[in-house]
Order: C-alpha cells, then sequence, then structure tokens
C-alpha cells in the first residue's frame, strides 16, 4: 500500500537522523561522561512531552567540500515541551554531529525556536555542547551567532533564559551563556572561555589547562559567570527543574504559588543572630528559618558569598532573598557582591517576584584593590536596582546598617515599602568605634588615659545611637518587631502588597552602571 | 547558637569582625606606585626594535620600543623626560606583560 511505504520511509528517514554523529561519535561522548544531546531533553522535559522540530534540517554549504557531507539535523535538537506542566522552549546542540558546531542552519534552528518562545512567551533552554563555529561556513556561521545574541537581548526580562552549558562553549558561543538570565555549569564537563589554552599559549606563552581557564569550578567561584554548579549531569537537571518551579512563565505572570507550608522546627531565628554586631552567623539559617519547609533555593552560592541571594516561598509565594552574609568578609558589600545583588534584584523586579531583604552589614569594603576595582561604579548598581524596583520590596534590619551599606541595602530612601528592625538593630552612619574616634577626636587625644577615654565615649555613642529608635524616630523603620515575629510580618507585607501599583517616569530605558 | 570554623579578624572602620576572609582578600597585593621612569610591556609580545641605548637623552613622547603584539607593532613611548639608564631586554625578545624593559632617570 501506498501510505503504509511512505509512512515506512518516514521512519527510515528519522531513524538515520536519530542516531546524531553515529556509533562511535556517541560512544566517545559517553565516556566524556556526558549524555547525548536527545538524552539530555528527555532527561529534563516531562516523560513524553517533548516534540520536535526542524528534524529534516540540512545545511548547505558548499565549500570545502561540505556539499559532500551530512549532518544529521544540522547539530542541533529543537523542540517545545514542558517541566512540571510549565511550558519551554529548548534547544540541545549534539556534539556528536561535526562537534556541535554552529552553522547557518544550525544556527537557524536556534533563532527560529527563540522566535518561537518570545512569541509564547515561556522560558527558554539552551544546552551548549559545541566546539564554536563552523569555520567552513565562514561568516554565516558569525552571522548565525549574531542573530541568536540579538535574540537572547530581545527576550531579556520577557521570558526567563536557561543556558546550560555540557560541555566545550568557546569563543563567541559564550556571549549567548552571558546574555541568559542563569547559567548552569557541571563539574569536569562544563568548559567556557573566549580565548583557549592554545591561543594563550601561542599569544602569551602562559600554560593552563581547559579546566583551570574555564571550568564549572572557576566560573562559580571566581569569574562569576556561572549560577549554579553541579557534580554531574543529574544533579543539574534537578536543579534546572527546580528553578522552573520558582520562576513565572514570562514577564506577565507570577510564579506558581504552592500549597503553604511552615518552616522546619530545626531554624529557630531566636537562636542563630548573636548580640554582639562583630560576631557572625550563618544568614541562610535566618531565611530558612522564615520561609515554607525551609526550602531556599541558593543562587551563585559560591561566588561573592559575602552576599546571599535565591529563592524561597512565603505561604506559597515565591519570594527572591538578599543577605548579608556576615560569616563571609563580615558581609561587606564589595565590587562582587555588589554585581551578584544588583543582578538578582533586577531580576526579581523583571519577573514579578518580591525582594525580602535582611540587612547585617559593616558598610562597603574599605581597600585599595576595591577603589581602583571601581567599587563606586559596582556599588552604584545596588542602589539603582533597588531604586528602579516597582515589585513589593521588604527589608528587615537584623543588626548593623552602617553608612553607604544602609543606605544601599532596601532601605526607606530607595522606596522599600516596609522596613522592619529588630531589636538588636544598629542604624548609624558608622561602628561605635569608628565614629567614636571621630566625633570625640579632641577629647580622646587630649585625655591623660586615651584608652580609656576611648572607650568610654565609644559606649556612650552605642547607647545613644546603635539601635533603631533614631531611625524609627523619623519614620525610616516602620516597626521595631521582635525575631520571632518576622515570618509574620513578611506573610502580612507580601498578603497587603499583592496589587502593589506604581507609575515610574516614562522612558526608553535608564542609564544603569554598568 | 551555631559554631564557626576557620574565623579571621577584619578590621572596617576601626571595628574588629570575626569572619571568614576569602582567598582573592587574603592574596590581594600590596600597592605600589607606578614609577613613570620604568616602562613597561604593556601587552605580552615580541620586541621588534629599540630605538634608543643607554646615556641617550630621551624627551616625552620619544619612541622607545616597538612591540609586536596582538598582529600590532604597538609603539612605546616615552612618558618622562631623562636618560636612558638601562635597556634590559634584546630585539627579538618574546616578553610577558609587565616586565620592565627599559630604565629611564629622570632629570
Amino acid at each position: 500500500m501506498a501510505l503504509n511505504s511512505k509512512i515506512e520511509e518516514l521512519h527510515e528517514r528519522r531513524k538515520k537522523l536519530l542516531m546524531g554523529g553515529g556509533e562511535k561519535a556517541v560512544e566517545k561522548q559517553k565516556a566524556l561522561g556526558k549524555r547525548t544531546a536527545r538524552e539530555r531533553i528527555m532527561a529534563l522535559l516531562d516523560a513524553d512531552s517533548f516534540n520536535e522540530y526542524d528534524l529534516f534540517v540540512e545545511h548547505d554549504a558548499r565549500d570545502f567540500d561540505m556539499d559532500k557531507k551530512i549532518l544529521a539535523s544540522d547539530g542541533v535538537i529543537t523542540g517545545t515541551g514542558t517541566i512540571y506542566g510549565a511550558p519551554v522552549a529548548i534547544y540541545a546542540q549534539d556534539f556528536t554531529v561535526a562537534g556541535g558546531s554552529l552553522g547557518l542552519m544550525h544556527s537557524r534552528k536556534i533563532t527560529k525556536i527563540m522566535d518561537h518562545a518570545l512569541k509564547m512567551r515561556m522560558p527558554l533552554i539552551g544546552i551548549n555542547d559545541s566546539g564554536g563555529a563552523r569555520i567552513q561556513e565562514g561568516v554565516n556561521s558569525l552571522a548565525g551567532y549574531g542573530e541568536i545574541f540579538f535574540r537572547n537581548t530581545l527576550s531579556s526580562g520577557v521570558i526567563p533564559q536557561i543556558s546550560v552549558i555540557l560541555g566545550p562553549c568557546a569563543g563567541g558561543a559564550v556571549y549567548s551563556p552571558a546574555l541568559t538570565d542563569f547559567v548552569f555549569v557541571v563539574d569536569n564537563i562544563s568548559k567556557m572561555f573566549i580565548t583557549g589554552p592554545e591561543v594563550i599559549k601561542t599569544v602569551l606563552g602562559e600554560e593552563i589547562s581547559m579546566e583551570e581557564l574555564g571550568g564549572a569550578r572557576i566560573h562559580s567561584e571566581i569569574s562569576g559567570n556561572a549560577h549554579f554548579f553541579a557534580e554531574d549531569e543529574d544533579e543539574c537537571f534537578e536543579k534546572i527543574k527546580k528553578l522552573i518551579t520558582f520562576i513565572p512563565w514570562n514577564n506577565s505572570r507570577k510564579a506558581r504559588p504552592f500549597d503553604p507550608s511552615e518552616p522546619n522546627k530545626e531554624y529557630d531565628i531566636e537562636k542563630i543572630v548573636p548580640e554582639e554586631p562583630a560576631l557572625p552567623y550563618d544568614v541562610r539559617d535566618v531565611i530558612k528559618s522564615v520561609i515554607d519547609n525551609s526550602d531556599f533555593f541558593e543562587i551563585m552560592e559560591r561566588y561573592a558569598r559575602n552576599i546571599v541571594i535565591g529563592f524561597g516561598r512565603i505561604k506559597g509565594k515565591t519570594t527572591g532573598f538578599v543577605a548579608n552574609q556576615p560569616l563571609e568578609m563580615a558581609g561587606v558589600l564589595d565590587v562582587d557582591s555588589s554585581d551578584k545583588a544588583a543582578r538578582f534584584i533586577r531580576y526579581c523586579n523583571a519577573f514579578n517576584i518580591p525582594i525580602v531583604t535582611f540587612v547585617d552589614l559593616p558598610g562597603y569594603m574599605p581597600g585599595i584593590d576595591q577603589e581602583h576595582s571601581g567599587v563606586i561604579r559596582h556599588g552604584a548598581k545596588v542602589l539603582y536596582a533597588y531604586s528602579e524596583a516597582t515589585v513589593p520590596k521588604i527589608t528587615v534590619i537584623l543588626r548593623k546598617a552602617y553608612g553607604g551599606g544602609y543606605i544601599a541595602m532596601g532601605s526607606r530612601h530607595l522606596r522599600a515599602d516596609f522596613v522592619f528592625a529588630w531589636p538588636t538593630a544598629e542604624i548609624a552612619v558608622m561602628g561605635p568605634e569608628g565614629a567614636a574616634n571621630i566625633i570625640f577626636k579632641k577629647e580622646i587625644m587630649s585625655s591623660d588615659n586615651p584608652e580609656e577615654t576611648r572607650k568610654i565615649k565609644v559606649e556612650e555613642y552605642k547607647e545613644k545611637f546603635a539601635n533603631p529608635y533614631v531611625a524609627a524616630s523619623r519614620g525610616y523603620v516602620d516597626a521595631v518587631i521582635e525575631p520571632g515575629e518576622t515570618r509574620k510580618f513578611l506573610i502580612h507585607s507580601i498578603t497587603v502588597s499583592e496589587n502593589k501599583s506604581i507609575q515610574m517616569p516614562v522612558k526608553k530605558h535608564g542609564v544603569p552602571p554598568f | 547558637m551555631r559554631k564557626f570554623e576557620d574565623l579571621d579578624i577584619l578590621n572596617i572602620n576601626s571595628s574588629l569582625y570575626k569572619t571568614r576572609l576569602t582567598n582573592k582578600y587574603k592574596n590581594r597585593k600590596p600597592y605600589k606606585a607606578v614609577d613613570p621612569g620604568l616602562v613597561l610591556s604593556f601587552i605580552p609580545g615580541t620586541i621588534i626594535d629599540i630605538l634608543v641605548e643607554p646615556g641617550q637623552i630621551v624627551k616625552r613622547d620619544d619612541l622607545l620600543i616597538i612591540l609586536d603584539a596582538m598582529k600590532m607593532q604597538n609603539h612605546i613611548k616615552c612618558k618622562v623626560n631623562g636618560i636612558v639608564k638601562s635597556v634590559l631586554v634584546n630585539k627579538g625578545d618574546r616578553v610577558p606583560k609587565g616586565i620592565v624593559l627599559l630604565e629611564i632617570e629622570q632629570s
């Protein structure tokens, strides 16, 4: 029968293409601890939810004998599917086909699914595993990258964009992930750099391995290019799925609510923060003590640890947390932590996620290296991000809020909707020691016992200013609350600000300090 | 209260905080003022030409060295008026970034 034979032909054609780069190439991929592109999509998406498009796309390159080569699906798999029922558009580069190299049709498949994601307002996930530009295709390959970067930018702040680096991602290819919201890397598998070890050796005479130059650890701990680190692909996919549960499908929605639940009893908010402002604690314990199930999904947990960012839920609703971490570098704001916090605040604002800020910092980091690296410009990003954010902003001052740090960390002056302070809060221009040295300089210098006088003056200053009541008397703090009341106040604030609506001045866009 | 290990002291505006320090902070290099008499390689590359010799009088903006790097012949010029004290590289040398190529005694 004619119909049967046509269907037979379809099966045959599919079968050939589904083999990707062939058995040998697949074996090689597996030997590196990597799944194939198609296996990755299946592992990530809900069972049987993947619809593949453009399986039959072929390249039409002529030069360098390319006309004699057939590249299955031109080295990239594209389609749509669901993750826990949420729609996603996805592409996965197939390293077994010509090293996942990007030619014109390969890039057109990607831009087609990107256009689709933007039009349908659904998240986009890109799995990168590619040797880079397909050199035989010349400028067409570069054009392809450019078209992808343009769409990443167009989609930014409209749909969530997630990049997963599961192999090499070198040269121009790195800029697509860099333009997206979240970058996932896997130990020993991910490699990202602009110029590889070979070029560095030729040009600079410096020797370095791929792993040391741009491995998963480097980008998670040192460069700050990656947001999530995983030991293997399985862990990576679990993290992506979890992230999807916290974020909305697009910028005109809110994240899907979960059933409310209580924090775990092991995190007792009364017993986390020492009263003495110079003693450390893990601020993540405070976050865990106020969120549902104490389930905190931390972002960039290995980079600029002096600030903590991530998602949690309050009565089932996704909330973004920004918190100074006294355990690391006393929780100061510096170049890296400012950059980390500011970008997250902008993400939350773009995607309708309320921001809760826990404040406990001695201020901005002093030092020549910080000044010379532009702590002014980077620190300004935090001010900008909080000021422009129109989502509900709730700030809780736990202990220290000194100087510029006080202003930057979601203060009333940057239009926080609710500012609460614990009785342990110290809101002042600087710490008592520094302040006393300046205000009482003459008295201390002219004293018979300068050390004793200094101590007395420090105590005097502490008594007067190291508390929340001066700020509360001006209305900069809305309420001084007991630590144990924090969750109750957060729930209430988020509930009453559900329909927050403010108009910002009309503009094309601002000019933030980046 | 939880106990924490690896704590150091960080001094911020005379207050002493017990906290962990990052490697980046611990490894930071002490600041050194730049001596304009030292001519440094601002990029790694190959010395193509040296246009001055020890004892020669030089002025601001005089061409000192041509350094080939990143497919570009970079002209390294004098930043001060003075006398060439020493030339520390030879024609054809490949140099890393940040090393002293020439010393000039300012007049």
